[in-house]
């Protein structure tokens, strides 16, 4: 897959028009990453009631491909468990990582594919993971 | 100036079966045959430690490390070699600066004016002094037009010890006042330090005529070697300031109760220094040289020009700073489009541009855009290089689903 496809399904996905974003202020988790390399940040916004995440929105600035991995995340883990949720980033991680199977539930995602031929963007399309795994873990701590 | 193109082996390949465009010249520079036939003529025929063996290759590696000083020393017009020190780049440059200098002579309440243009190197060593001995760090502020806003000058200045800048924007591309600064702050009593990293490949420089106590640059940015740079002071601040780094080479006589020091420029280069690196920036010099810096900086002049004529053709293209004195370092935008994924793009079409921050964080919150596109350009780069990177943000645009008018 070329970088050209990779932007035209990307696009086409999300970027342009990412779904849920916006804080959440009364959110019960909130957690920040930035991509130090180049100047990506999020801040992700999660409330988490009984071990379900029922709502979560985020404010990001950045490029294309961490916009729409946001977009797509926040899509995939709303509404599910936090441990479901943990399960799909590990899947999602080890898809962009080592190319492994996607799960269904991440179907769209697979549009991010591309990125492992292009190692400097990795980053980016797992910034909003990782915004993700600090909200699982404070939230997880929080909910005990 | 002299066509250079084909000395420079690196720009001959192609990159994604597209023929290289390199235009990340403010990250580093490319190197010509001579300077890696420098490298190659240094470990066949020399290679020993200086200073210290009483054999005919060190008296040869240590002739030709001082040659090279010597060299170095007349190509920015210093007045003699000991005030010519190596260093691995920029970044220790300053840092010698803020440890030799700073922990000597600055204390609590004593301010430093720094400028919001600075790259991080330039800041982030006088902020760790700030936290360390409780000094105060303040900026000159930037216009809109990526110049120095220096309309309060004087109430900055006031009580200042050391001011610190950049001679040329890594991001901007603005070349800074540097002669105007240094006079003033002299007035005060105030050490002047400038950062040169993006001066030494674009133009002539002379440290007596700047005016400064400090400059600093890098090998590297120059079509040297990385791994080597340069700190020129001026001689009697550097017998006054304390050494950097200790160990060998840098004293005079070292007992178990007491030691010495030995005089700049050794004082400053404690331990086995990057040799080879040194040398062959005395190379660099001697091809930078061979072209002419005024040559090389007309032709660059004449890239600006063009550059800036064909840029901004580029739809929804927003260039960061339009200082009238400036150099081949474009810093941009373009709506709808983040930096990294034109980097990205080009990086398909052949083009090496940078994306990011530039390591100018402040400078890049001043002018509202956290990351920018940036293609700095070289005197072996050519016209058609600016038609081929106009031509692929057109494609770009394209992907990105705007429609080409």
């Amino acid at each position: 897959m070329s970088a050209h496809d990779l932007y035209r399904e990307v696009i086409l996905a999300h970027a342009q028009a990412p779904h849920n974003t916006g804080a959440l202020p009364d959110a019960c988790c909130k957690a920040h990453r930035d991509n130090p390399t180049c100047g990506d940040e999020i801040d992700l916004y999660a409330d988490i009631h009984d071990g379900v995440i029922v709502d979560i929105g985020y404010e990001a600035a950045g490029c294309a491909i961490s916009t729409a991995a946001a977009s797509m995340m926040t899509d995939a883990v709303k509404g599910v468990t936090t441990d479901e949720a943990a399960r799909l980033l590990a899947n999602f991680r080890a898809f962009i990582m080592t190319g492994d199977a996607l799960d269904p539930a991440l179907e769209e995602l697979e549009t991010l594919e591309g990125v492992r031929q292009l190692p400097a963007r990795v980053k980016c399309a797992l910034l909003a993971w990782r915004a993700l795994e600090d909200v699982l873990a404070g939230g997880r701590a929080e909910g005990k | 100036m002299r066509d250079v193109r084909h000395e420079f082996p690196i720009l001959q390949q192609t990159v994604h079966g597209k023929p290289l465009v390199y235009l990340d010249n403010a990250a580093t520079s490319q190197k010509p045959q001579a300077v890696i036939d420098a490298f190659d003529t240094y470990y066949r025929t020399m290679n020993a430690n200086v200073h210290r063996g009483i054999h005919a290759l060190s008296e040869a590696a240590t002739d030709a490390y001082e040659a090279s000083r010597r060299k170095i020393t007349a190509f920015i017009h210093a007045n003699q070699p000991e005030e010519v020190i190596f260093t691995r780049n920029t970044t220790e440059g300053i840092n010698l600066v803020a440890h030799g200098w700073g922990r000597k002579f600055l204390k609590a309440g004593d301010a430093v004016l720094l400028t919001v243009m600075e790259h991080h190197s330039n800041l982030v060593p006088w902020q760790m002094l700030r936290d360390q001995i409780g000094i105060e760090v303040r900026y000159i502020p930037v216009n809109d037009d990526g110049t120095l806003d220096l309309h309060d000058l004087d109430r900055l200045l006031a009580g200042v010890k050391l001011v610190s800048f950049v001679h040329s924007s890594n991001v901007l591309g603005t070349i800074n006042p540097v002669r105007q600064l240094a006079d003033a702050a002299h007035a005060v009593g105030a050490v002047v330090l400038v950062d040169g990293a993006q001066a030494l490949m674009h133009m002539p420089v002379d440290v007596q005529a700047l005016g400064c106590d400090f400059y600093a640059f890098s090998g590297h940015k120059m079509c040297g070697p990385t791994g080597i740079g340069i700190l020129w002071g001026r001689l009697e601040l550097l017998n006054a300031m304390n050494p950097f780094l200790g160990g060998g080479d840098m004293i005079e006589r070292v007992q178990l109760d007491s030691v010495t020091y030995a005089e700049p420029p050794a004082k400053f280069e404690a331990g086995t220094p990057a040799i080879g690196e040194a040398i062959v920036l005395g190379a660099a010099v001697d091809y930078l040289s061979s072209i002419g810096m005024d040559n090389i900086a007309a032709y660059d002049q004449q890239l600006t020009d063009y550059a800036l004529e064909r840029l901004p053709s580029v739809p929804g293209l927003r260039l960061l700073g339009s200082a009238p004195e400036r150099g081949a370092v474009f810093a941009f935008t373009l709506e709808g489009i983040h930096a990294h994924d034109l980097s990205t793009l080009l990086d398909e079409q052949g083009i090496a541009i940078r994306a990011g921050h530039h390591c100018a964080q402040p400078l890049g919150k001043r002018m509202g855009v956290p990351a920018s596109a940036r293609a700095s350009l070289a005197f072996y780069n050519v016209q058609g290089e600016i038609d081929v990177l106009v031509e692929a943000l057109m494609h770009a645009r394209e992907v990105f689903g705007y429609v080409r008018a």
